[in-house]
């Protein structure tokens, strides 16, 4: 047991553990948001969740309340709603409805903030990069083991997202690829969607305090992306995501060591440098899309048509 | 494997894919109408797509709905499945609410509703139409992976199972959505357009496969946008533009007035009098 306190009691490896959570916790959701093309509500969502935790401190008093978790989440759904209605005047297009709705709810919290929260430690800086290198700071006590804060919390969300796609994976999946089907069939994929969206708003706040709504994003969208480069099968996307968010949360760390930066910064980086590998060899990517360009294919039998542009 | 590709409806046994239908699901005490839809109103932000629609399907036809640009025709489909809310009206499926009836229906949404870059295999696709059978959480197994291969065989299309989705043609990608319909073995199909963008090898394929399910006692209620086609391929027609114009058998509804009735006066038809097809 002491070997394992000592060996979380190294400030590296809670920071490099955290970033991977964080990781794998949002890039198992984010593969399906950007199948679904919704990848950039992650980023609304952990900018809004911040009224649902101002609203929870300002109710409770406390910046550490279970409270937290329903008002973010709660924050996030009305982000999504929000977002629905104003998409559903047939007006404003979805990308200009997350636009509208977002900052507006994380200005009402800044606004709040400042207004009733001035001393308190819910500084606007904190919510967007967060620093993960204080991570292992503030620990608490699990059994006979300290460990640090963010660290548990992470652990507990991971865990509910990996549950959460594993059972539902088949759920998920036919909501994504054919909402019309799944509603046919009696699956609610709306449900799901709203489900998957709550989530990803728990796993906001999670890591709001460690990562900060950057690195988050980056988590969200970078991995599922570059395994999609990578894979044509779903579940092999989930596994490469999760395997690259790792990656990010240790090459990140060593790269920030070695050149003195930003952790947070480098992890987010980091996820880019495997996002230009999958572009570059990826089965999808630029060298792979143009040597089949040069390698003349079999000649178009009857049934494949010109016209579907499918048919590589 | 082009002869295994065309004759995907003369070399078909029913036994196969229909093992429900040997405990009498069609028996007698079948209601009048496999789909019957009442009073059907419905509204887009405020518009009516739809008004006061009145349609019932006999069972054990091949019907159409065919109508101009707007007319409403598939989302008379999305209120028949729940998956729009209608402003007024009832729609029954044998008799009954489509909820209590899901599993004995087939719905085929049109091809381009879907993404077809989504990760996944043409066998994954038509196993998902096993998912209603499971219900929640229950994951696919041996069972159904076999049951999904034999409804890609029935359409010509086994050598394909395990193709990633956006390497097949437009018209492989139908047929793919079409052994999804056939592996829930239904006893109603509502098809989008089945025949939307499919080259003509696939077209006189799902013909044939359409002509078997009628054989096998199966309705197939299909959105069809070709006027040209209509009387060959179906047997039961309903016009429809935001009202029903006219339905019943294809013979009695397919005149020139009706047609100009749902189509307005400039609709001229090829055999019904000169040519020049659309308005």
């Amino acid at each position: 047991m002491t070997g394992l306190q000592g060996w979380l009691d190294q400030p590296g490896v809670t920071i490099v553990l955290v970033g991977a959570l964080v990781g794998v916790a949002a890039s198992l959701l984010g593969a399906f948001l950007v199948l679904r093309r919704e990848s950039m509500l992650s980023d609304a969502i952990s900018h809004s969740v911040l009224i649902g935790i101002v609203l929870a401190y300002l109710l409770t008093g406390a910046l550490d309340s279970p409270l937290h978790v329903v008002g973010a989440a709660l924050a996030g759904l009305l982000t999504v709603w929000l977002t629905d209605v104003l998409v559903r005047s047939r007006r404003v297009k979805s990308d200009a409805a997350i636009g509208l709705v977002f900052p507006a709810l994380f200005a009402v919290a800044v606004l709040l903030i400042n207004v009733y929260a001035r001393d308190v430690h819910l500084d606007t800086d904190a919510v967007l990069l967060g620093e993960i290198g204080f991570a292992w700071l503030d620990v608490v006590r699990v059994g006979p083991l300290e460990v640090a804060r963010s660290l548990l919390t992470m652990l507990v969300i991971t865990l509910v997202n990996l549950a959460f796609v594993v059972f539902l994976y088949k759920e998920l999946k036919l909501a994504t690829f054919d909402a019309m089907l799944a509603t046919a069939l009696g699956f609610r994929p709306g449900l799901v969607g709203y489900a998957l969206l709550a989530l990803v708003s728990v796993t906001a706040v999670g890591a709001f305090d460690a990562v900060g709504a950057i690195l988050f994003v980056a988590f969200v969208i970078v991995p599922p992306t570059a395994a999609y480069l990578v894979t044509d099968r779903l579940w092999r996307m989930l596994v490469l995501g999760c395997l690259v968010a790792v990656g990010s949360s240790v090459g990140g760390y060593a790269l920030a060591l070695s050149f003195d930066v930003s952790i947070g910064g480098a992890m987010a980086s980091t996820t880019g440098v495997f996002l230009l590998l999958a572009l570059i060899v990826g089965k999808h990517g630029i060298v792979a899309r143009a040597l089949r360009r040069r390698t003349p294919g079999p000649p178009p039998s009857i049934l494949r048509e010109r016209e579907t542009g499918g048919a590589p | 494997m082009a002869g295994r590709a065309l004759g995907m409806g003369g070399g078909m046994e029913p036994a196969v894919i229909g093992a429900r239908q040997a405990d009498g699901t069609n028996g007698s005490h079948e209601p009048a109408f496999a789909l019957h839809v009442e009073d059907l109103t419905a509204t887009y932000s405020g518009d009516a797509v739809l008004w006061d629609v009145d349609l019932n399907v006999p069972p054990g036809v091949l019907a159409a709905i065919v109508g101009p640009n707007g007319a409403g025709k598939s989302t008379l489909l999305k209120c028949v499945i729940g998956a729009m809310r209608p402003a007024a009206g009832h729609v029954y499926v044998f008799g009954h609410p489509y909820r209590r009836q899901r599993h004995r229906v087939a719905y085929v949404p049109q091809r381009t509703s879907v993404d077809w870059d989504f990760p996944t295999t043409a066998l994954d696709v038509v196993t998902m139409g096993l998912y209603g059978r499971l219900g929640w959480f229950r994951v696919p197994r041996r069972r159904e992976t076999d049951e999904a291969l034999q409804a890609l065989a029935l359409v010509g299309m086994d050598a394909y199972a395990e193709r990633q989705i956006s390497q097949l043609s437009g018209g492989q990608q139908q047929r793919v959505f079409l052994a999804r319909a056939l592996v829930q073995d239904a006893d109603l199909y509502l098809m989008d357009e089945p025949f939307a963008g499919v080259d003509a090898t696939t077209e006189r394929a799902i013909v044939d496969l359409l002509k078997d399910l009628r054989a096998r006692g199966k309705t197939v209620v299909a959105v069809h946008h070709d006027l040209q086609t209509v009387a060959t391929y179906f047997d039961w027609l309903a016009l429809l533009n935001v009202r029903l114009i006219a339905q019943g058998p294809v013979t009695e509804v397919y005149t020139p007035e009706h047609l100009r009735a749902a189509y307005g006066p400039r609709v001229v038809l090829l055999g019904v009098g000169g040519h020049a097809p659309q308005p």
